[in-house]
């Protein structure tokens, strides 16, 4: 089987789980306690918020660990418009975020606040010029961007975003979850979100950080875990673990990201000539070294994807039929192309060439024969 | 092309209808109406790739669908094929009348 669905999770690095190991012996007790054994979890817990903290460009004080990048997430937005809610009640966020980030939009919204949505290009890059308006207009209280987008692999103009929030006295959430470990966190961020499996860290590991002087209130009950951020028990080795693999991870990015990056040139490259009626979609050079997304016409996503698997190879799909919902990606909406016949490939640290070439070589037929069914030749 | 919107992310395309397609009457009568209500994305696509040359060229087909995807998906169709998405029109009963111009 071949797992090229590093955007959904990452396999675990080995050096996290070198770590996570070694961790779950000398790192179970509880960090808030004062006998050796907590002493030595807190220990622990704090080594690794540094670690953290260095390789995003924070100040350890700065970083709390949450459960999750989608808990981040929560937290990052609706603890920053309640700490702003003197500054106003608008939020501005790209069209294309990830659903954690409009989902926190809408209890927003619900709360009687209000939420602009800026639009993105048919590749899926929000309008800087929009943005920077957008975050101008009195009562913004907060702005979001993603660094990269999820399903189609395009980069954000977060340091134009940055720089307009800037001027604007607006703080800015940075979604880093799908770049974070594989590109440098760009700067300009007030909040920073990521997700510790997408670089390669276990699963229940998620990064907040909130720049000192940015002010942000709990919207949730209060508990005095991760300076009054985070509420519950840390799960110590498992940020344990995570730290250990956005280390490694980020020593490796630059080379693994060229050479991930070339086998995605391929693939952009080879599938539109190898099948009919297929679009590439997302920017071809503005984006994530490791993912590429493509909409074959006349195909349902989820024969795509069952034929694929079946062939052996592991993908994800942002078509309606596939997911949960009945309505398409968001994302594809937005940037108004095909959201039926899609797949999405993401490669994991080590993907292979070999993987490439097989994936190249059985689609074309896979393709065919799902639109033969159709009765489309 | 970009939109700028306030609201729900999470839009209805009954909500994008009213904001980007012309609400009114279309003004050309379409020369084919081709009925995919009910059915799910790509059989509306297919069934207008399939007849779209039964009008003239220069004239206008009507797909009827209600499937979400197909919002979206017949006027990227349109673009990747080189024909016009003319507008989408909101039904009554719920799902579009989305008119599409043969080019070629």
């Amino acid at each position: 089987m071949a797992y090229l669905d590093a955007a959904s999770t990452e396999p675990l690095h080995p050096a996290a789980r070198d770590a996570l190991l070694a961790a779950i012996d000398a790192g179970w007790a509880d960090p808030a306690r004062l006998y050796g054994t907590a002493r030595r979890a807190q220990m622990l817990l704090e080594r690794a918020r540094g670690e953290v903290a260095e390789l995003i460009g924070a100040r350890p004080d700065e970083v709390s660990f949450t459960s999750s990048g989608t808990q981040a997430v929560h937290l990052g937005v609706l603890g920053t418009l309640a700490g702003r809610r003197r500054a106003g009640t608008r939020l501005v966020t790209g069209a294309v975020e990830h659903s954690s980030v409009l989902h926190a939009g809408e209890v927003h919204e619900h709360a009687g606040g209000e939420m602009e949505i800026v639009g993105v290009s048919r590749t899926g890059r929000v309008d800087a010029g929009a943005f920077a308006e957008s975050v101008a207009r009195p009562g913004t209280a907060l702005a979001c961007l993603q660094t990269a987008n999820h399903e189609v692999g395009t980069l954000q103009p977060v340091e134009e975003a940055a720089r307009a929030c800037r001027e604007a006295g607006v703080p800015l959430l940075v979604d880093a979850a799908q770049s974070a470990g594989r590109l440098p966190i760009p700067e300009g961020w007030s909040v920073l979100t990521a997700s510790a499996h997408k670089w390669g860290g276990p699963a229940g590991v998620g990064v907040l950080a909130v720049r000192k002087g940015v002010r942000w209130r709990s919207p949730l009950p209060e508990d005095e875990r991760e300076r009054r951020r985070v509420p519950g028990f840390e799960n110590v080795p498992a940020i344990v673990a995570a730290a250990a693999a956005l280390r490694a991870r980020s020593e490796e990015a630059q080379a693994e990201g060229r050479r991930l990056s070339a086998l995605v040139d391929r693939i952009r490259a080879e599938v539109p000539r190898l099948v009919p009626d297929v679009e590439v979609v997302g920017d071809p050079v503005l984006r994530l070294p490791h993912l590429v997304t493509f909409s074959c016409l006349y195909v349902e996503g989820e024969a795509l994807l069952t034929e694929l698997d079946k062939a052996g190879f592991a993908v994800s799909s942002g078509s309606s039929c596939t997911a949960s919902t009945l309505r398409p990606s968001h994302v594809l909406e937005a940037m108004g192309v095909l959201t039926h016949g899609n797949v999405r490939v993401s490669l994991p640290r080590g993907a292979s060439e070999d993987d490439i070439d097989r994936f190249l070589a059985v689609l074309p037929d896979i393709v065919r024969r799902i639109r033969s069914s159709l009765g489309v030749h | 092309m970009w939109r700028r919107r306030t609201g729900g992310a999470r839009r209805s395309p009954e909500a994008a209808q009213a904001e980007l397609a012309e609400p009114v009457q279309p003004v050309e009568p379409p020369a084919l109406t081709i009925d995919a209500l009910g059915r799910k994305c790509p059989i509306p696509i297919i069934m207008l790739a399939e007849r779209i040359n039964q009008v003239a060229t220069g004239g206008v087909v009507a797909v009827l669908a209600d499937d979400p995807a197909a919002f979206t998906d017949v006027p990227a169709w349109c673009r990747l094929k080189s024909h016009e998405h003319v507008a989408s029109y909101e039904l009554p009963q719920g799902g579009w009348s989305i008119h599409v111009r043969r080019n070629y």
